[in-house]
C-alpha cells in the first residue's frame, strides 16, 4: 500500500520500451488503450455480423436446413451478448478513452493503470465467452438468459456457465472504467472548465458512466446467482427448491433496461459533436441535451418491467410501468428536437459524419417511435416475441447506437491518425449502410405485426412470410457489404494518406486544439477555459458577442471568472492552470505489466468455474501476485 | 496506491477541479456500485422469505445471541478504526498500529463467528443446497463474510505500514479510504443483521407444512 521507506520487490520489471509488442502490454497510455479497444470490439463486430447473417441465411426461405436449431440458438444468443457487451459498450469505450481526456484539456484518465486494466479483463472475458464456440458448446440461452432456460435442468452443458461467468468478467471491466470515467470528469477537467462548459460527449459519458456503476452489479447479482445455481445447486431460480424464475426477470432487466441507455447514450453525445460541427453552430439548447440525458438515466431505472408485460404482475404493476415508459419518450423526443434546432439555419456541410449523424437522429426515431407503442400493454401482448420486437431495437441499436459511432468514427479518425478516411468511400460504406439496413429491419415490422415469433428457426411455407424475410436476409448481405467497405476504406485511407493538420472540421473542443494524432502527453500545455466551445471561440473571438450575452445567468464559473467573461476577450490557451511546480517537465505515469497480469488472474479464477478447483486456485495466485505488485509498484518510479 | 510525488508535498486542498482527491471520490463511487451489488442480494432475499418448502426454517435455526455479539464486534471494529485514523492523523505511531490492529482483531473475529455459524448450519442440515433460505442466506452473509475478509487483509498492510513508518500523518488519507471501505461494510451488516437475523427470526414452515425434526 504505502511505500517510501519499505524496499519495493520488484516483483516483475518495469516496461521501459516504447514501440513493440511488450509496450502496448504494459501501455498505460489512454490513447494506446482507446485504440485497443476499438481493434479489438471492432474484429467482435465482424464475427458478431457474420453470425446474425448465418441467421438470416436460414431464415432467407421458408423450412430452410442451412443450420439446425442448436446451432441457431447459439447463434442468436452469442450474436446478442457479442453485440451488446463486445461490441457497443467497448466501441464506445474506445471514444471515452481516446477523447474524455482530450475534451478537458487533461493529459491522461485519472487512474491510468486502472483504465489498462478494464481493457485487459474485457478482452479475457470476450476470449472467455467466444472460447464455448472451440469447446462445441456455445451459450444457447438469449442473450437475457431467462431462467428456467438457463438452468442446468433444461440446459445441461457448459455453454450458459460460459456465458454467465464471461460476463461478470466483462462486469469487472466496465466498473472499473466507469469509476474511472467518473473520477476523471469531476476531477480533471481543465481550468475554468466548470461542469457547464464541458463538451456534451464528455457529459453523456458521465452519465453512462454513472448507469454502468450502478448497474454492472445488478448483473453480476443476477451472474452470481445463476453461476451458483449452474455449479453449486443452489436454488435461485429453481422452483422445484422455493426459488422463482421470474426473479431472473426483475433482477436482469433492472440491469438490462438502464443497459439500454448504456448503449444509446454515449451515440447521442458522438450526434451532439458532430451536429454542431458540420452546421457550424453551437448545439441549440445545450443544457436541454445535458439534463434529457440525466432525466433519460434516472428515468431509466423505473421502466424495466416493460419487459415483462406478458408475465402476469398485474393491473397495478402494469400502470406504472406504463407510464413511466411512455414518460421516459419525452426527454428523448427533447433530444431529438434540439438536434433538429442545430441543423435550423446552419451552415450545413453534407459529408460522410454529417450523413451518419443525421441518419441517426432518422432512424432512431423511428426506433423510438416504435418503442413507444410497447408501452401500452395491450399492445405489447400482441407483439411480444415478434419480430416486431426485433425490428424495434435493432432500429434502435443499428440505426441509433452504431450509426453514431461510424459518425464519431469518420469525424475523429482525423485526430486519431492524422489522416482523413475517404470521402467517396466513405458516401459508399454510407448509403449501402443505410440501404441494407432498412431492408433487412423494416420488412420485420410487418413480419412481427404478421404473427412471426423470433427466435424459431424456421418457419412454413403457407405462412407468407418468404418475400420478406428473403429482402431482410439480403439487406443484412448489403449492410455487410457496406461494413467491408469501410474496412477497405480504412486500408485506402492509410495507404493514400491525405493529411488532415490539427483542425480539419473547424472544430469546436478541445481535442482539436492539439495535434492530429495527439503527442502522447496530449497538450504541450493545459488550456485554461473560459467558454463552452471554448477553442471555438479562441479562433472566431468576434461571435462571442453573439452567443454569450446571456450566458452569465445560466453558466456556473466561479465569481472571479464571470468578471472576466464581462470583458468578452479570449485568452489564448497558454499557462499551467493544474500544476503549480512542474513547468519544467510533464509527468506522465510508467508503463507497468500488472494490470495484464491481474486481468489473467481474475480470467483464472473466473475459468476455474468451468473446470475445477486447481485452476480457481491458480487464478487467485496471480491475481494476489498481481494486486500486491500493483500495489506496490509506485505510479511513478522515483526520478 | 500511493503516488510517490503525492506524498512528498502533501496539501490540504487536493490539486483537482473538485478539490476532492481522486482516490477518495473513486472509493465513494465504488461504494455506491457495491450498494447495488449488495442491495439486489438483500431485495432477492426478501422476496425469497417464508418461501423455503423444507427446512430448516429460520426460528429453527438462527442463534440470536451469538449473532448479536459478532455484531458487537464488528461494530466496535468501527470504533477502533475511528481511533486508528485519529492517531495517525496525530502521528501517534504506537497508538495508531495498535487500534488498527485492534480493527484487524476484531475483523478476524467476526470472520471466526461466521466460520463457526456457518459449520454449526451445515451440522444442522442447512446448506445452500437445502432450501431457498440456505441459499440466500449462505450467499448473502458468504459475499459479506468476502468483503470483510478483503478489509481484514487491508488493514493487516495498514498496520503494518503505520509500524514501519510508511503510513503517517501526512499520507493518512490510504487509511481514510481503507476506513470507507470498513465502515461501508459494517453498516451493510447491520442491515444484513436486522434483515435476517431480527426480522426473519420468527419465520417458520409455509401454512401446511410442519416443522422439521433437526439432526443432531
Amino acid at each position: 500500500m504505502t511505500t517510501k521507506s519499505l524496499t519495493i520487490p520488484q516483483l516483475f520489471p518495469r516496461p521501459k520500451s516504447s514501440t513493440g509488442l511488450w509496450s502496448w502490454i504494459g501501455t498505460v497510455d489512454h490513447k494506446r488503450i482507446g485504440t485497443l479497444y476499438g481493434i479489438v470490439s471492432f474484429i467482435w463486430f465482424i464475427i458478431g455480423g457474420l453470425e446474425a447473417l448465418m441467421i438470416r441465411g436460414q431464415l432467407a426461405s421458408a423450412e430452410n436446413d442451412l443450420i439446425g436449431p442448436e446451432a441457431y440458438n447459439q447463434l442468436f444468443t452469442m450474436h446478442g451478448t457479442t453485440m451488446v457487451f463486445l461490441v457497443i459498450m467497448p466501441l464506445s469505450a474506445a471514444f471515452f478513452n481516446w477523447l474524455i481526456p482530450l475534451q478537458i484539456g487533461a493529459r491522461d484518465v485519472a487512474f491510468p493503470r486502472l483504465n489498462a486494466l478494464s481493457f485487459w479483463v474485457f478482452l479475457s472475458g470476450s476470449l472467455l465467452i467466444n472460447f464455448s464456440w472451440i469447446t462445441g458448446n456455445a451459450p444457447n440461452g438469449g442473450w437475457f438468459g431467462y431462467a428456467p432456460n438457463s438452468g442446468t435442468t433444461f440446459n445441461p452443458g457448459l455453454g450458459m456457465t460460459y456465458w454467465v461467468v464471461g460476463l461478470n468478467i466483462l462486469g469487472v471491466a466496465s466498473i472499473a472504467a466507469g469509476l474511472n470515467f467518473i473520477v476523471t470528469i469531476l476531477n480533471m477537467r481543465a481550468p475554468g472548465m466548470s461542469m457547464f462548459k464541458v463538451p456534451v460527449f464528455t457529459w453523456m459519458t458521465l452519465i453512462t458512466s454513472v448507469l454502468i456503476v450502478l448497474a454492472m452489479p445488478i448483473l453480476a447479482v443476477a451472474g452470481i446467482q445463476l453461476m451458483t445455481d449452474r455449479v453449486y445447486g443452489t436454488h435461485f431460480f429453481n422452483s422445484l427448491g422455493g426459488g422463482d424464475p421470474v426473479m431472473w426477470q426483475h433482477i436482469f432487466w433492472l440491469f438490462g433496461h438502464p443497459e439500454v441507455y448504456i448503449l444509446i447514450l454515449p451515440a447521442m453525445g458522438i450526434v451532439s459533436e458532430v451536429l454542431p460541427t458540420f452546421a457550424r453552430k453551437p448545439l441549440f439548447g445545450y443544457p436541454f441535451v445535458v439534463f434529457a440525458g440525466a432525466a433519460i438515466a434516472f428515468m431509466g431505472w423505473f421502466v424495466w418491467s416493460h419487459h415483462m408485460f406478458t408475465v402476469g404482475l398485474g393491473p397495478a404493476a402494469n400502470t406504472a410501468f406504463t407510464i413511466s415508459t411512455m414518460l421516459i419518450a419525452v426527454p428523448t423526443g427533447v433530444k431529438i428536437f434540439n438536434w433538429l434546432g442545430t441543423l435550423w439555419g446552419g451552415n450545413i456541410r453534407l459529408n460522410t459524419p454529417m450523413l451518419f449523424s443525421i441518419s441517426f437522429i432518422a432512424m432512431f426515431t423511428i426506433g423510438g417511435l416504435s418503442g413507444v407503442i410497447h408501452a401500452s400493454p395491450p399492445t405489447d401482448a400482441q407483439q411480444q416475441d415478434t419480430y416486431f420486437v426485433v425490428a424495434h431495437f435493432h432500429y434502435v441499436l443499428v440505426g441509433g447506437a452504431l450509426l453514431g459511432i461510424f459518425s464519431g468514427i469518420y469525424f475523429w479518425w482525423p485526430k486519431f491518425t492524422g489522416y482523413f478516411l475517404n470521402e467517396k468511400l466513405g458516401i459508399a460504406n454510407w448509403a449501402l449502410m443505410m440501404i441494407g439496413f432498412n431492408l433487412q429491419f423494416a420488412p420485420m415490422h410487418w413480419l412481427g405485426m404478421d404473427g412471426m415469433p423470433r427466435r424459431i428457426y424456421t418457419y412454413a411455407e403457407n405462412m407468407g412470410w418468404e418475400g420478406s424475410n428473403l429482402a431482410a436476409s439480403l439487406g443484412g448481405m448489403i449492410l455487410g457489404i457496406g461494413i467491408l467497405l469501410f474496412i477497405i476504406n480504412v486500408f485506402y485511407s492509410k495507404m493514400n494518406k491525405v493529411m488532415a493538420g490539427n483542425d480539419p472540421w473547424d472544430g469546436r473542443t478541445l481535442e482539436w486544439a492539439t495535434t492530429s494524432p495527439p503527442p502522447i502527453h496530449d497538450f504541450d500545455e493545459i488550456p485554461q477555459v473560459k467558454y463552452r466551445d471554448d477553442f471555438w471561440f479562441q479562433k472566431y473571438p468576434e461571435t462571442i458577442a453573439e452567443y454569450h450575452h446571456d450566458e452569465h445567468d445560466q453558466a456556473v464559473p466561479s465569481g472571479a471568472q464571470l468578471d472576466e467573461v464581462e470583458e468578452a476577450i479570449p485568452v489564448v490557451s497558454g499557462g499551467y492552470g493544474g500544476h503549480d511546480d512542474d513547468h519544467s517537465a510533464i509527468h506522465l505515469p510508467d508503463m507497468s505489466y500488472y494490470p495484464f497480469i491481474l486481468a489473467l488472474g481474475i480470467t483464472g479464477l473466473g475459468a476455474g468455474f468451468l473446470s475445477n478447483n486447481v485452476v480457481i486456485a491458480v487464478g487467485a495466485v496471480i491475481l494476489i501476485w498481481g494486486l500486491i505488485g500493483w500495489a506496490m509498484e509506485p505510479v511513478n518510479d522515483p526520478e | 496506491m500511493t503516488q510517490a510525488a503525492e506524498t512528498e508535498h502533501h496539501e490540504p486542498v487536493e490539486n483537482t477541479s473538485t478539490g476532492l482527491n481522486s482516490r477518495k471520490l473513486m472509493m465513494w463511487a465504488f461504494l455506491g456500485s457495491d450498494v447495488m451489488f449488495f442491495g439486489v442480494f438483500i431485495a432477492t432475499y426478501l422476496v425469497y422469505r417464508g418461501k423455503s418448502l423444507v427446512g430448516p426454517y429460520p426460528s429453527e435455526i438462527l442463534d440470536i445471541p451469538i449473532t448479536s455479539v459478532s455484531t458487537f464486534v464488528l461494530l466496535m471494529s468501527s470504533l477502533a478504526m475511528v481511533l486508528g485514523l485519529h492517531y495517525v492523523k496525530e502521528g501517534q505511531k504506537n497508538k495508531a498500529t495498535l487500534w488498527i490492529l485492534v480493527v484487524v482483531v476484531l475483523g478476524a473475529i467476526f470472520m471466526g463467528f461466521q466460520f463457526y455459524e456457518f459449520r454449526m448450519f451445515v451440522h444442522e442440515g442447512l446448506t445452500p443446497r437445502t432450501n431457498i433460505f440456505g441459499t440466500t442466506f449462505f450467499i448473502l452473509t458468504g459475499i459479506h463474510g468476502a468483503h470483510v475478509t478483503i478489509g481484514v487483509i487491508w488493514m493487516a498492510f495498514m498496520a503494518y505500514g503505520s509500524h514501519v513508518g510508511s503510513l503517517r500523518s501526512d499520507n493518512s488519507l490510504d487509511l481514510e479510504i481503507a476506513g470507507l471501505y470498513w465502515h461501508f461494510v459494517d453498516i451493510v451488516w447491520i442491515v444484513i443483521f436486522t434483515v435476517i437475523y431480527l426480522i426473519s427470526a420468527a419465520d417458520g414452515p409455509p401454512p401446511g407444512v410442519g416443522p422439521t425434526i433437526i439432526h443432531g
